[in-house]
This record gives structure tokens, sequence and C-alpha cells, in this order.
């Protein structure tokens, strides 16, 4: 295997919790707690977990949206943790992002073409004849029209807003894009549309994505590789068929037991997990999903595993495999 | 829906209504309908006009004197009577509009400029310049405004121009309290988050992002804030720490006069009289610019 | 309940101390020599130079601070250079007179200023309504000082009804005990001159109480208007109970957290508007005596009046904040 990348190798967010009105730290939110992976050029890495897992405050951190508490983001063999506030802002050329809420992630105030042309502006690309004719190739590129640069966000729907938020994306030709739950909230028949628009513009680019959801279908559909992750952490991460159909981690096997199928003839077994998410104030000691695991044994509940490789290349953080 | 939209382009070349213009007309419709803003807007744009035409309106020089007509009643010569130097009331009212208006914008631009400043940096920066400016909001707060003033004009010595600086220094922690509250909404907004992640730098964010979406709260605020700046630089001028003699500034007018109540009232009557309406039509506005930008301000 | 106020009280500790940084650096901020403002222009340089050091002018300004500083919080406001006596005991019969006033004023403001709000309220869009709300709106433009001339001017040079200078008669003065006259009068029972200070109590209180009511007026229309929406108030009205006892009972207790923030924040504007009122109507209060100080640049006795109603009005709102549980038992204390 080449050199990957992107590396993110022990990747934390901790949130201190203030109480008494006195400054003391009482509490940490290990929001995110030790993740580490790497993505080769022209890779789909799929993120799922459930909301508040941490997934897409991963994913923020590598672009350092969210300042990570410890770890290394190795890009192009650059950390860029290392990198100054301003050297950030330019490497952010290189790694773009498409946001969950198409709604709100447009300025309403700005045309469609600002909001294209905008991360050009930043980023000094051109002058302004070059970037109002390569946001009319964008916007043709992700299926909308040249004419739609002088309408404003509220008069598309939301299928097309994100086709232009992709095009935002698109417009610094970055190599990387995190999509951070893209279509979760579309309509399931714009979905697919959407999803198809990705793959097309991964081939033609040679883009890498991070591709971020709750939705294990959905991933699966796009995803070369896929981690799942539970409170903060990564607890299996394999090649994206081998996880649908030999799953590993007894999570992961939930999971997908709830993804419905589309022929009505197989019958699934569906597991239910018990209780709630922990919160991650207080996640349990051991294995943090041992309070809920149907095949906890004794050593769960007090020692950590960690993510550790099977002999067919999967990664999985579970006392059964070790 | 991109098949649907394969039809010649030409024919859908049509330039968009900006959500801008849109909401001005929102704005407008629902401002017409207020008839109490309507006559605020009246009131003002009155004043205003006289402010900008007083030399061809008054009819005498505001500091013509001629003790021989002093106190006189209000008659066809001098509508609004004379003063203790026989000087015309009615002029000098009109040019004291000049300086009320000038005192009153002046001030709230002032305070709105220095305000948004330190509320973006409160707001948006946040840490430890945050905990300092609002502290420091809090303190000014503290004080009642009027006794903020005079303190300041102690310091700068009475003038009228001292008196302005003043009350925009008394008004700053208003504004950069509400600006700052915004900026904590709108920094939560996707599409800063989105504008961060494209790789743009702070200064471009607020000034594109930011403050255009943190606009509306501002101008009701600073309407309001005309008003009670007209009204405590006429105070200030009252006690002898705003303009001083001979400027025809109402509050100063108001105190050189009160000692011929008793013969003269119209001289204490009519200064007042344009206070308050002047008072009454900036209010009038301010409460229409409310209701129809931002009714969650509404008490 | 307690630790609430504790804490309350501990996060005024750095507001009082900023206002005490305020105030000192104003003082020092004011052009001019101090000690040759209190010796005036003969003073020869020998004694200005011994008034410094004497006065601490000398230091460095951090340490005039702590000591200013200390001088507070000993009890220490400093001497008045008009009369060379010291201000903490020369400022409380003023404090009183400005208290006397500004409650006075309060309570009119409350009475009027509530009741002509659930009026409006209750009688929405009626002719009484707008009467209410247009007289509501012409209280919040006014100047203080012009309706002070205008009162003085109808009821006491024209109608002789009421006196318009002082808190009570120069030939019939009151014999000071706490300073309210209100209530050394009725100490001493003297009953005729409660009377005469009451006289002389209503105008200035009237022209004080202005602004609050009309504020508080609006407000209570505003809240009022949407408690009667609400559907208790429909339940009552179904129940069949009178109206005049639901609009008080029901409503105005649900209408009374907004209405006491207004409260809180009006009395900022009430010793404040106290300069103004107690100057046009020689009400011998805290506020006429900053404004004679300002005339004499009497500057310790301005620094320590700012200090003392600053004090006051953030007293007032940290009791408000307190007040805001009892009537709202929705409101945890943690």
């Amino acid at each position: 295997m080449s050199e990957p990348l992107l590396q993110v190798e022990n990747l934390k967010k901790y949130y201190p919790i203030k109480s008494g009105g006195f400054g003391k730290v009482s509490e940490t939110v290990r929001a995110v707690d030790g993740v580490s992976f790497s993505v080769q050029e022209g890779e789909t890495l799929g993120i799922v977990g459930e909301s508040g897992c941490g997934k897409s405050t991963t994913g923020r951190m590598i672009m350092r949206l969210i300042e990570p508490t410890e770890g290394k983001i190795v890009f192009n063999g650059k950390n860029l943790m290392d990198l100054s506030k301003g050297e950030m802002r330019k490497a952010r050329k290189d790694i773009q992002m498409i946001f969950q809420d198409p709604f709100a992630s447009l300025n309403p105030r700005h045309t469609v073409g600002h909001i294209i042309e905008e991360p050009m502006i930043v980023h000094k690309m051109g002058d302004r004849k070059q970037r109002q004719k390569r946001v009319e190739e964008l916007l043709e590129l992700v299926g909308l029209s040249a004419y739609h640069a002088g309408r404003y966000p509220h008069q598309f729907s939301g299928g097309q807003r994100q086709r232009i938020g992709i095009a935002r994306a698109l417009a610094v030709r970055p190599k990387v894009i995190i999509a951070d739950e893209p279509v979760s909230a579309l309509d399931v028949s714009v979905q697919s549309q959407v999803l198809n628009l990705l793959k097309d513009l991964q081939k033609q680019f040679n883009l890498t994505y991070i591709f971020i959801a709750h939705d294990l279908s959905v991933v699966r559909h796009i995803s070369d590789r896929v981690g799942v992750m539970y409170l903060g952490k990564i607890v299996e991460l394999s090649e994206s068929e081998n996880l649908y159909n030999h799953p590993n981690h007894p999570y992961t096997k939930a999971l997908l037991s709830a993804v419905p199928v589309p022929d009505p003839e197989v019958k699934t077994q569906r597991i239910i997990l018990q209780g709630d998410v922990p919160s991650p104030a207080h996640p349990p000691a051991g294995c943090t999903f041992h309070d809920r695991c149907p095949v906890a044994m004794d050593i769960c509940s007090k020692e950590r595993p960690h993510l550790k490789k099977l002999d067919d290349g999967r990664m999985v953080s579970c006392h059964l495999f070790h | 829906m991109s098949q649907a939209t394969q039809a010649k382009p030409e024919q859908y070349i049509v330039k968009d209504k900006s959500p801008m213009i849109m909401a001005i007309n929102d704005f407008w419709k629902a401002f017409r309908k207020n008839k109490p803003a309507i006559a605020g807007s009246i009131i003002v744009a009155f004043f205003v006009l006289l402010a900008i035409f007083a030399n061809f309106i008054t009819p005498q020089g505001i500091n013509d004197q001629n003790i021989g007509i002093r106190l006189q009643p209000p008659s066809a010569a001098h509508w609004f009577g004379t003063d203790d130097f026989g000087r015309d009331i009615f002029s000098r009212i009109i040019f004291g509009a000049r300086l009320s208006l000038r005192v009153g914008f002046l001030a709230v631009i002032g305070s709105i400029i220095v305000g948004t400043f330190l509320g973006v940096i409160a707001g948006y920066f946040g840490k430890f310049l945050d905990v300092l400016i609002s502290r420091a909001f809090d303190i000014l707060l503290a004080f009642p405004s009027i006794l903020l003033s005079i303190a300041i004009v102690a310091i700068l010595g009475p003038s009228l121009n001292n008196a302005l600086v003043a009350i925009a220094i008394v008004n700053v922690p208003v504004f950069g309290r509400l600006v700052r509250s915004r900026v904590l909404t709108v920094k939560e907004e996707e599409y800063v988050v989105a504008a961060r992640s494209i790789g743009m730098g702070d200064m471009r964010i607020i000034f594109h992002h930011v403050l255009p979406n943190s606009f509306a709260p501002i101008i009701v605020q600073g309407t309001l804030n005309i008003a009670t700046a007209i009204l405590d630089a006429a105070g200030l001028g009252f006690l002898g720490m705003g303009a001083q003699a001979p400027l025809p500034e109402w509050g100063k007018m108001l105190s050189d006069s009160r000692e011929y109540i008793q013969n003269a009232p119209w001289t204490v009557l009519f200064p007042g009289l344009a206070i308050v309406l002047v008072v009454v039509g900036f209010n009038l506005i301010g409460d229409g610019l409310r209701d129809a930008l931002d009714p969650r301000m509404k008490n | 309940m307690l630790y609430y106020s504790v804490k309350r009280l501990l996060m005024l500790i750095p507001v009082l101390l900023g206002m005490t940084l305020i105030v000192f650096g104003i003082i020092h901020a004011i052009p001019g020599n101090p000690a040759l403002t209190i010796l005036g222009t003969k003073a020869t340089p020998e004694a200005i130079h011994s008034l410094n050091k004497s006065l601490g002018l000398d230091n460095p300004w951090y340490v005039q601070y702590f000591s200013y500083l200390k001088d507070i919080l000993s009890g220490n406001l400093g001497t008045s250079i008009q009369t060379n006596s010291p201000i903490s005991s020369e400022i409380w019969p003023h404090l009183a007179a400005t208290i006397e006033l500004s409650f006075v004023a309060m309570i009119i403001a409350v009475f009027v200023g509530i009741n002509a709000g659930i009026i409006s309220a209750w009688k929405q869009n009626s002719f009484l309504d707008y009467t209410a709300m247009i007289l509501a709106l012409i209280g919040v433009s006014m100047p203080v000082f012009w309706l002070g001339l205008l009162e003085q001017w109808g009821f006491s040079i024209k109608l002789q009804w009421l006196p318009s200078i002082g808190r009570d008669d120069i030939r019939n003065s009151v014999n000071p005990i706490t300073n309210l006259y209100l209530i050394d009068t009725l100490l001493q029972g003297r009953f005729d001159q409660f009377w005469m200070v009451i006289r002389h109590l209503i105008l200035p209180a009237i022209a004080l109480a202005t602004i609050p009511t009309a504020i508080i007026a609006r407000m209570t229309r505003s809240s009022m208007l949407e408690v009667l929406k609400s559907d208790y108030i429909r339940t009552a009205k179904a129940k069949g109970q009178r109206m005049i006892w639901i609009v008080y009972k029901y409503a105005l207790k649900n209408a009374f957290i907004p209405i006491l923030t207004v409260i809180g924040l009006q009395t900022g504007l009430l010793l404040g508007g106290a300069i103004l009122t107690e100057t046009i109507f020689g009400w011998p209060g805290v506020g006429l005596y900053i404004y004679n100080a300002i005339q004499y640049r009497d500057y310790p006795v301005i620094q320590s009046g700012i200090l003392v109603i600053a004090f006051i009005f953030v007293m007032v709102n940290f009791i408000v904040d307190l007040l805001y549980g009892l009537f709202d038992p929705r409101i945890k204390y943690r």
C-alpha cells in the first residue's frame, strides 16, 4: 500500500464542564476519545454511528474547525496540527466540507453565484471573469444550470441546495472532501441522486471522501471502507463488503440488524440493545459498550479493549477477538 | 429535478429579487400599516427639514438681540415670542433642531460603531476578551446614564460636543451587549461554520456573514436611543453641562429662561414642546421598526 | 436560596470594584491639579507640594487607588473642598432626602403605571386604552426638567396650591431624626408638619415619577395582554368568576416578573432623574448635592456622590433579582 493521503492518529476532543461558577472543572466530556484511521487517495472512508458518538466532531476536527485536544492529522506528509491559524486556513483549500443541513449552511443573503465564488475569492484564484466562468461550469457539473447563479438559496429545493453546497466545496479543487451527513436531511428519492453525483465527481476528479452518516445503507452505497464509532471511539473498521457481510463487533452486528432488508423473504434476527447510550461524561469502565453488549464477558467491565488488526485486515476493538 | 431545468435557459434569466429587497418590501408592508410609526416618521422628517433649511425659514437671526422687545408674548412678528435678550424664540428653536438632531444622530452612530466593534470582539473571539469586555459593560451599565455623562463632561469640560461624546460613551454598552448576543447566535449558524471550512478569514466572516445578519436589532435600538440621546443632551444643557450660551440648544434655552417663567411662560413652553415632539417622533418610529423588523423584541 | 444569594453577592464584587475604579479614574482624568483647585490660584509652589504630599498625590496611581479603596471600605468618603467637612457625614441628610423622594415617586409610578396598564389591556383598543397609551408615549418622551418647570408654573405660581421649593418651609423646618421627614414628623407627633412635608413632596415626586410610570404602564399592558389570552384565564372566565377579580388576582401575579424587572431598571433612571428634579425643585438630595459640587468644582463630592448612587442602583437590582423567586416559583435557585 502506498503512503496514505490523510492519516489521523489518536484524535481526541475533551470538553471540560464547569460547575459551581468558580471555573472549577468538575467533569470532562470525552466527545472523541482516541480515533485513528488513514485514507488512501481516491478512496471513500465511511464513518457511521448513532448521533452523539463523535463522528461529526471527528470530521470537523480534521479541518480544525473544532480544535482537537490531542492527536495528529497528517495530510500529504504534513501534520496539520503544527500549522498556524493562517496556514491552516490556506490548507483548507485542499480539504473541503459538505454540510448536513442544506438550508442552514448557505447564507440566505448571498446569491448562489456568490456562495460558490466565495472560496475562490478567499483563496485568490483567478480574476473575476475566470471565477464567474468557473461558477457556471461548477453549476453545470453538479446538475444545475449556469443561469441559477443569480438566484438565492431559498429559491431552491433541498436537493438542489445540497448540489450548491457540493459546487462550493469543489470550487477550489480540493483533494479531500469531508461529507458530514450530506443526504440525511434530504428526501429518500433525492438521496440517491446526490449520492450518485458524489460518486461521479469522485471518479472524474480522483477525489477522496470521508463520508459521515448515521445510516448504514447510505454508507454502504458509497464507501470503500467503513469505520463504526461508539461513544467517541472506533469499534470496528474494515472493507465495506466485509463489514456488511461479516460484522465482527457486537455493536456493528446490532446496527446492521436494524437495517431494513428489501427482500421480505429474508428473515433477519433483530438484535435489540438494552438501555441507552451512556453519557460521554461518564463512560462505563472497561469496554464502553459492555453494559449494553449481549455477549459481554467478565473482562469487558474491567479492561478496555484496543483496536486490533485481525488476520484478514479488519480492525476490531473487542475482547472476543483478542 | 435537474432534468426539469433543461428548458431554454434564456427565458429564465430574470434578475431575481434579492432577499434584502424582499425583506425591505415585507418590512415596508408591515411598517406602512403602523399608523403611529408613519406619524413618527412625519414628525421626524418635519424636524429634519427644519434643520436643513433653517437659514431660509427663520424670520430673524438667532442671535439678533433687541433689548427693546425683550420677553414679548407670541405675536405675528414673533410666533413664539421673544426671550430676555429680545431674540426671536421661533428662530432659535428652528436652529436648535439642528443641534439636537446632530447630537442624537452622531452620538448614536458613534456608540453603534464602538459598541459593534467591542461586541464583535467579545462575541466572536470570546474567552478572556469576552470576560473583560462584558464585565466592563456591566460596570458601565451600573451607573445611571445621566450621572455617568455628567462625570464624563466633568472631565472633558462643559460643551455641546463633549456632551455628545459623553452620551455616545454611555450608550456604547447598550449596543455592545446587543451585538455580542447577536454575534453569539449567528456564529453558531451553519453557514458561518461553512465559511470557516472554505478557509475564510475572521474579518471576512464578520463583515460578510455575521454583521449583515445582525443588522435589524441594531437599527431598532438605534432609533430608540436617538430619542434618549436628545433627552439627555437637553438635560445636560439644562444643567449647564452641555451647550453653552449663546447656542440655541433647547435644554440650555429652558435653563436660561426658567427665571422668567412667571411673567413670560412662553419662553419655557416652546423649547420644551419642541423636545417632546421630536422625541415622541423617534420613539414612534422605533416602536414601529421593532414591530416590523423584529417581532421577538416586542415586550 | 441562600446559596444563590451568596453567589449573586459574590458576583457583585467585581462590579463594585470596577465602579470604584471608574469613579477614581474620572477624578484623576480631570485636567488640572487638585491641590491647585483646593488652594486656589494664588497658592505658593511649596504649599501645593506639601498638600500634594499630604493627599498622597505624589504616589503612583495604583497606590493612590488602593488607599482610596481602603478609605471607602472604612466608610471614609473624603472631605468636601467647599465645606471642609467629611462627606460621609455630610451626605446622609442628602441621601435621605433622595431616598424619600425616589421612594414616593416609585410608589406613584407603580400604582399608577400598573393600574393604567391593566385597564389598558383589559379594555384593549378602547378610547381609554388609546388615551392611556398616548399619555404613556408622551411620558417617556418628556424631559423631566421641563415637566417640573410647568408644574411649578401651574400649581405654585398660577394656582398657588403647592410649594415649589425645598422639603419644608424655612420658618417651620422639620427637626431631623432619621432625616426621612415623613417618618420624623410622625415620630414627633407633628401632623401639621407631616402634611407640610407631603405638600412639598407632591410636585417633585410627580415629575420624577413620570417616565417610570409611563414605562411601567406600557410594560404592564403588553404582559397583561399575553396573560389575558392564556387558557387558565379563559377557564376562570368560563367558571363565571368576575372579570375584575380574575384580572387582579390571576393575571397580575403572572405579569409581575417583567414588571419587577422594569422596576429594577427604572430605579437607575429614577436616581439619575433625581439630579434634574432636585435641581429644579431645590430638593436638598444627593442630586442637588452633586449639582452644587459641580458648580464649585468640588471633585471629592462629585466622586462620592456618583459612587453612592451607583451603589444603591446595584443593590436595588440585586434585591430585585432575589425577589424574582418570590413571585415566580418556576425560578429555581441553584
